[in-house]
C-alpha cells in the first residue's frame, strides 16, 4: 500500500485524529489556553482581535496555527496533484454561513474541535455542546435529503486559488512585524493581547509546524468533524468518526498524563454553564457547517486545496467574529452575552431561509 | 448503456448524496458517476462498498476527473 491509499483508510484517519488529539494538548502545555490546544472559531476569533475587527483586549492574536493549516493543506494538495482552483458554488451565502457559523460558536465559546478538546480536558459543559452540534447537523442532513444545494462551483484560475493562501501570509507578515497601523502610525493595528486567553499562545514556530502537520494530514485525509456525524447519520458510515474518536481518546490520555485533565462543570477555562445556549449555539453553528458542507478546520484545508467558496467561508467566520464582539453577541466565562440569544435565534431563521430555498427544485 | 449520474463541480457531501439516491432508485444494476475530485471518488467508492455495490471500473476523463461504474447484482 502506497502513501496515498494509507491516508484513505481506516487506519489512517485514526493515527491522523490522533496525532491532532495528541498536538492540541502539548500546544496548551507549550502555551496555548487550557482546553484551547487548538481551536478554529477561537484563533479567528483572535486574528480579528489583532486586526482591530474587535476591541476586546484578552482575544488578541495572530495564530499561526490556522495559517499552518492552510499551508499544510496546499502543500500536500500540490504534492499530491489536488490543488483544484475553484469558485462560484453561492459565494456569498457561504460567506452568511460562516458569519453565523461563528456566531453560534462563540456563543458556546469554541468550534466542534475545541468541544472535543473541552470534554477531554474534563469539562462538563461541553456535552451540551456536542449534542448541540450533532442537532444542528441532523437538521441540516434533513435539507441535504430534500435537495438542499449550493450549487456547482467552476474550475478558475490558479491566481485565484492563491488568493486565501496569500491572505495568510500577509497575516504571518503581521504577526512577524506587527506593524502599527492606526492613528497615521502611532498605534495598533497590529494588536497583541498583554492578558487572557489572547495572550496565551506556544512559540511562533511550534504552533506553525504543527499547524502546517495537521494542514498536510488533514488534507489527505479530509478530517471533519461535522462530517462525522453527517455521515453517520447520512450513510450510516462510520469512517470519518473513527479519527474524531481516535481524536477525543488521544487528548484525553494526553491530558492525564500532562496532568490538563480538571473534571467538573464550573470554572473551567474559557467556558461557561448556561447549558440552554451550549447547547442552542453549538446547534446554530453546527448547521451552518452542514450546510455549507464542513466545519471551520475542513473549510480551511479546502482554502488551501484552491476551493475559492471555502474561502469565503472562512472570511464569513473572521468577519462574524468581529460582530460577535462588537454587538454583545459573544460568550465569555461570565455567561451568555447580552444579544447573545438573539443573534442565535437570527442565525437559525437565516439558515433555514437558505435550507428551504435554496433546494435544486425552487431554481 | 448505463445511467450516469453528474456530481461534477458539486462539493461534499452531494456528489454521495446523489450517487446514494441513484442506488436507492435503482436498487440493483449498473450506473456511472462522473465526479471532479478525489474525495468525491473516495467518499463514492466507500460509500457504495458500504451499501452493497461494487466499483467495477474508475476511469480518469478528459478534464482531470473520474467516471466511476457501480454495479450491484
Amino acid at each position: 500500500m502506497n502513501l496515498k491509499s494509507f491516508f484513505g483508510t481506516r487506519w489512517g484517519i485514526i493515527l491522523v485524529g490522533a496525532f491532532i488529539g495528541v498536538f492540541a494538548a502539548l500546544l496548551q502545555k507549550f502555551g496555548n489556553p487550557l482546553n484551547m490546544g487548538i481551536c478554529v472559531a477561537c484563533f479567528e476569533r483572535d486574528i480579528a482581535g489583532a486586526l482591530g475587527l474587535h476591541r476586546v483586549a484578552v482575544a488578541q492574536y495572530i495564530r499561526p496555527e490556522i495559517i499552518g493549516f492552510v499551508f499544510g493543506s496546499l502543500v500536500a494538495a500540490y504534492i499530491f496533484k489536488e490543488f483544484r482552483p475553484r469558485v462560484g458554488s453561492a459565494p456569498i451565502v457561504r460567506f452568511i454561513l460562516g458569519f453565523f457559523a461563528m456566531i453560534g460558536a462563540l456563543v458556546f465559546l469554541g468550534c466542534p474541535w475545541r468541544a472535543l478538546l473541552r470534554l477531554a480536558g474534563g469539562d462538563g459543559n461541553a456535552i451540551l455542546g456536542i449534542a448541540g452540534l450533532a442537532s444542528g447537523v441532523a437538521v441540516g442532513v434533513l435539507f441535504l435529503e430534500n435537495g438542499y444545494s449550493l450549487g456547482r462551483n467552476q474550475r478558475t484560475y490558479i491566481s485565484v486559488g492563491w488568493i486565501l493562501p496569500l491572505i495568510m501570509a500577509t497575516l504571518f507578515a503581521f504577526l512577524i512585524f506587527a506593524p502599527l497601523m492606526g492613528d497615521g502610525g502611532k498605534s495598533g493595528p497590529i494588536f497583541f493581547s498583554e492578558k487572557g486567553p489572547g495572550s496565551m499562545h506556544a512559540p511562533i514556530a511550534t504552533s506553525l509546524i504543527v499547524g502546517l502537520a495537521i494542514g498536510f494530514l488533514a488534507q489527505r485525509t479530509r478530517f471533519c468533524l461535522m462530517g462525522a456525524i453527517r455521515d453517520i447519520i447520512l450513510i450510516r458510515n462510520f469512517h470519518l468518526a473513527s479519527g474524531v474518536f481516535a481524536l477525543l481518546i488521544a487528548a484525553f490520555v494526553s491530558n492525564l498524563i500532562i496532568g490538563q485533565f480538571n473534571p467538573g462543570f464550573s470554572g473551567q477555562p474559557v467556558a461557561h454553564t448556561n447549558q440552554l445556549w451550549n447547547f442552542m449555539g453549538m446547534s446554530l453553528a453546527g448547521l451552518a457547517f452542514a450546510l455549507a458542507g464542513g466545519c471551520p478546520g475542513r473549510q480551511l484545508f479546502l482554502s488551501g486545496e484552491g476551493d475559492g467558496d471555502a474561502a469565503m467561508f472562512v472570511l464569513g467566520m473572521i468577519i462574524g467574529a468581529g460582530f460577535a464582539h462588537n454587538f454583545s453577541l459573544a460568550s465569555s466565562p461570565a455567561g451568555v452575552g447580552f444579544y447573545g440569544p438573539h443573534a442565535v435565534i437570527i442565525g437559525l431563521l437565516v439558515c433555514f431561509y437558505i435550507g428551504i430555498t435554496m433546494r435544486e427544485k425552487t431554481i | 448503456m448505463a445511467e450516469q449520474v453528474d456530481a461534477r463541480g458539486l462539493s461534499c457531501p452531494h456528489p454521495v448524496i446523489l450517487a446514494h439516491q441513484k442506488m436507492k432508485q435503482l436498487k440493483k444494476g449498473t450506473f456511472e458517476v462522473v465526479v471532479d475530485t478525489d474525495t468525491s471518488r473516495e467518499n463514492i467508492s466507500r460509500m457504495a462498498k458500504n451499501e452493497g455495490w461494487e466499483v467495477v471500473e474508475t476511469k480518469k476523463t478528459q478534464d482531470s476527473g473520474y467516471l466511476l461504474l457501480l454495479r450491484k447484482g
